[in-house]
């Protein structure tokens, strides 16, 4: 039998494959219409409806139902236009009119190929399961046999070394009448004192300028007024030509990546700098898209990125997945660290950022043999990205727990684990636990880490979510004004408010690291590979790191 | 708090001196052992100054053993001393064959140097070590000349009288004695204070937050000496090893190295430039107390050194040509009563203060300050 109406919708989805369905309260709504006009997916549109009312009008109101034509707000279908669970419709909505709500059964993944294009996507790996990182607790607590400090009273050194330390049997000392001298000649490798938390980098281009902005006050603030060394990596760009030749520059990381950009700008502005950067970050891998490039997408390739990354203005820019010049490790990675270290005349540290994987290990024993490795960067797989595959984001790489503890105790075994700081990324702070996290790494044998996607949530409000929210960072459409370089969104964001929020955040930091590191009897160094003071319940886990198993 | 009891003297003196200063110091439970090192020693020792004195406890398998391990390595016996435990009433039980045993070197080894002979001594003693690890044969607590440990669990004064050191006692002008407090009950002897490696020894109060790091650090330098650790203090003998006979760094620097300056704190140094670099390369030697430690140089310094913030106590006083080292003021009370009390010395956060081995005078040297005073 024929239908009435035809199904003819092959291809057509219903609201129930979508990851979030728009719940709309119609009397509720005054039909201001401010939703779908920001809604950055024009995933809500006006819409006309019929619906029935009921009224009880006249000297004998006796209840009458009519049929009437209104208007509202539909949610659309098409599979380019879904709702990302922004919320920012529910933002502007004057009366709490309308919410997304995450749809469980959703079949999004099954769709967004559409045209052969597989999902691209900025953000996070969407997964909710807890972390390794947040499974760990802080077992060893001093109790009467060794009394433990007092965050409040005692004298606290929350510092780590950025840099590479001499093997203590290279110390270019002097002894003379019962003194150690220092031999003047002798060169020794620069190493900065900085805050254990770095802002890992992001980059100036993928950021809005207000957003990079407000991180740098923020970063320049905490340095010259609250005394936290806190350090910022610019990711890959260069940054603002003005900022290069200030004497805040000391407070950055230079990264440079594969495509290079920003690098033009940067090589011409040494002979004008003040200050040389706390360190140079030769970023050859990125923990949420091990494998994968970079791409800014030719609507954020605005005047000024341009003008910083010295190309032309709206162009696709792409930077490959590995450096089309390195072949080996041995010899092109060498020669690049050697000619990083040269152009800054052995002043400033330069290290790689690798993305976490099996492979690290064998990464990190050559730069154990290079006396111009000044560290390493891991990044796990929980790490975050402006632009990426979703493959890559959901599917590659390696937790970062492991991975750290791993190369920690390669270098434990090698003597080197002071000589060659290790700094761990990718997921640290990714429930809002950023200090405890920090310290878990450090206690398993991080020097220091990063946090990105912490201080774009914290400082910034960033929506996304481990249930793929929003995660609209690649597009340029960016609700907060965080990601994107259109001046109508990123006006949206005080750079003061979030320069505010840095200074926040990292002097809470610098409290609750305290608060963890005192009752475990540790102040004056941090407590780098100190895994006795770690457990787990989850034995599999304990055995993994080599800690102890607590339940 | 485990307690601490060390004296020098330009004369020779009985360790009992030292056990009766820990048996004033004592509270509460006490019985998880005392351990003595004797230096500079007296006695029947006195003429046997150059030849290297083996101690420990043996199984009657072990002895058997050990000696044949001895005799082909090439060591001969030149003197043993043993404790008269016949006379011994109390009810501590006998583990086995105790012993310190001069020997002459190998034929090789008697022009060799010392460095060769100070690395055959290590050598020597961890073999040993690894000997009898497994069934507890053969338990070695030192390997060198002029100096003997004893180690044993129980109450300090009964170990003593165990080993009948009231009545023919061994004598010595350098005696460290610790009574130790462990309140778990799984004691093993190697975990007993005092440490000795190559010549050097430390004891120490309280317990080190910092020592898995630091213990990782000294596996990690190649050295077969650093081993062992089942005690976290341990660690504060090997680094004195390390510093002293690896990195040749002068005694003073012993407080940088396990308790460096902020950096604001080091603009009176003159070496700052020195001190700045060994904060940053030994980084992970940095202990952050409670600690008191008191240790012996290998030409026969003592010193104490307390960690950071002072968290435990530890007090200096004698006469010169007479000195106590101890935990506790009533300590040296026992050990020295007739001395003027106001030159009692409290090293404090940046001190640390030495005695050479002539026992004149008490240097104290502030580790802010970059000076050096003397008391005597």
């Amino acid at each position: 039998m024929e239908s009435k109406t035809r199904l003819d919708v092959n291809g057509q989805l219903t609201l129930k494959e979508l990851p979030y369905i728009i719940r709309w309260e119609s009397d509720k709504c005054t039909r201001c219409g401010q939703c779908t006009s920001v809604c950055p997916q024009k995933a809500i549109e006006p819409a006309v409806f019929v619906h029935r009312l009921v009224t009880s009008d006249g000297p004998f109101p006796l209840p009458q139902s009519i049929r009437q034509i209104g208007q509202g707000i539909k949610q659309v279908t098409d599979i380019e236009r879904y709702c990302v669970g922004c919320g920012v419709c529910s933002q502007v909505c004057p009366n709490d009119a309308i919410f997304p709500e995450y749809n469980e059964s959703n079949k999004f993944a099954f769709h967004k190929n559409q045209g052969g294009s597989p999902y691209k996507r900025g953000g996070r790996r969407n997964s909710t399961e807890t972390s390794t990182l947040d499974k760990l607790k802080f077992t060893r607590i001093s109790m009467l046999t060794d009394p433990a400090l007092d965050a409040g009273r005692h004298e606290f050194h929350i510092r780590t070394l950025l840099g590479r330390n001499l093997a203590p049997t290279e110390m270019p000392l002097i002894i003379k009448d019962d003194e150690l001298g220092l031999d003047e000649t002798a060169f020794i490798p620069p190493v900065r004192e900085i805050f254990p938390i770095r802002i890992g980098g992001m980059s100036f281009g993928a950021l809005s300028p207000h957003m990079w902005e407000g991180l740098a006050m923020g970063v320049a603030y905490l340095n010259e007024v609250e005394n936290i060394p806190v350090v910022m990596c610019t990711g890959e760009g260069g940054m603002p030509p003005r900022l290069l030749k200030s004497r805040f520059l000391k407070y950055f990381i230079l990264q440079i990546a594969s495509g290079y950009f920003g690098w033009d700008e940067i090589i011409h502005a040494i002979p004008h700098m003040k200050e040389d950067p706390a360190a140079i970050e030769i970023k050859y891998g990125q923990g949420a898209k091990p494998g994968d490039g970079g791409l800014l997408m030719a609507f954020k390739v605005l005047d000024l990125i341009a003008k910083v990354r010295g190309v032309p203005t709206k162009i696709d820019l792409a930077s490959p997945p590995t450096h089309q010049t390195k072949y080996s490790i041995e010899e092109a990675v060498a020669k690049m660290l050697t000619s990083m270290s040269m152009a800054f005349g052995f002043r400033v540290p330069v290290y790689p950022k690798i993305s976490g994987t099996k492979t690290a290990t064998a990464v990190l024993n050559n730069l154990a043999r290079n006396p111009f490795a000044a560290a390493l960067t891991i990044d796990g797989e929980d790490g975050g990205t402006g632009a990426a595959y979703n493959v890559s984001v959901d599917k590659m790489g390696h937790p970062i727990a492991s991975n750290l503890r791993e190369c920690y105790l390669n270098l434990v075994k090698i003597g080197k684990q002071n000589e060659l700081p290790l700094f761990a990324a990718g997921g640290v702070g990714k429930t809002g636990s950023l200090a405890a996290n920090a310290a878990a790494l450090i206690m398993l044998g991080a020097s220091g880490v990063d946090c990105g996607k912490y201080i774009m949530q914290a400082a910034a409000g960033c929506l996304g979510d481990e249930r793929n929210r929003c995660n609209l960072c690649n597009v340029g459409r960016c609700p907060r004004g965080i990601t994107t370089q259109d001046p109508r969104l990123y006006r949206r964001l005080d750079p003061d408010r979030v320069a505010e929020r840095v200074v926040d955040i990292f002097k809470a930091a610098d409290s609750e690291l305290k608060k963890i590191f005192a009752p475990m009897g540790r102040s004056t160094q941090l407590p780098i590979g100190m895994s006795d003071g770690l457990s787990v319940s989850e034995k599999a886990i304990a055995d993994q790191l080599g800690i102890s198993y607590a339940c | 708090m485990c307690r601490l009891s060390a004296i020098i003297s330009d004369s020779y003196f009985s360790p009992m001196e030292n056990i009766m200063a820990l048996e004033t110091m004592k509270e509460g439970h006490d019985g998880s052992g005392l351990g003595l090192v004797l230096r500079d020693l007296g006695g029947e020792f006195q003429g046997l100054k150059e030849f290297p004195i083996l101690s420990g406890i043996c199984s009657k398998a072990g002895l058997r053993v050990m000696d044949e391990y001895m005799v082909k390595l090439g060591f001969k016996t030149k003197h043993l001393w043993n404790p008269r435990i016949k006379d011994y009433q109390g009810q501590m039980k006998v583990r086995g064959f105790y012993f310190a045993r001069a020997y002459e070197f190998p034929e090789w080894a008697e022009e060799a140097g010392t460095e060769a002979q100070s690395e055959l001594l290590a050598r020597t003693r961890l073999e040993l070590i690894e000997m009898g690890r497994a069934d507890e044969s053969i338990i070695i607590f030192s390997f060198w000349p002029d100096l003997i440990t004893l180690k044993e669990v129980g109450d300090p004064l009964d170990v003593g009288l165990f080993f009948g050191l009231d009545k023919k006692p061994l004598l010595a002008k350098n005696i460290f004695a610790q009574g130790r407090q462990n309140t778990n009950y799984a004691i093993n002897l190697y975990a007993c204070h005092p440490f000795f490696l190559e010549g050097y020894t430390t004891m120490t109060n309280g317990e080190n937050t910092a020592f898995v790091p630091i213990r990782e650090f000294l596996t990690s330098r190649g050295l077969p000496g650093y081993v062992g650790y089942k005690s976290d203090s341990e660690v504060f003998c090997h680094i004195l090893h390390y510093m002293r006979k690896e990195l040749k760094f002068p005694l003073k620097y012993y407080k940088d190295v396990i308790t460096p300056l902020f950096d604001r704190e080091m603009s009176e140094r003159s070496d700052k430039a020195a001190i700045e670099l060994i904060k940053r390369v030994l980084r992970p030697l940095t202990i952050d107390g409670p600690n008191c430690t008191i240790g012996t140089d290998v030409d026969g310094t003592v010193f104490m050194a307390q960690d950071a913030k002072k968290l435990r106590p530890g007090a200096i006083g004698g006469v010169p040509g007479k000195y106590a080292l101890m935990s506790e003021i009533c300590g040296i009370d026992a050990a020295i009563p007739d001395r003027d009390r106001s030159k009692d010395v409290f090293p404090m956060k940046y001190d640390m203060a030495m005695i050479a081995k002539d026992a004149k005078e008490i240097k104290i040297w502030n580790q802010k300050h970059g000076s050096m005073s003397t008391v005597n």
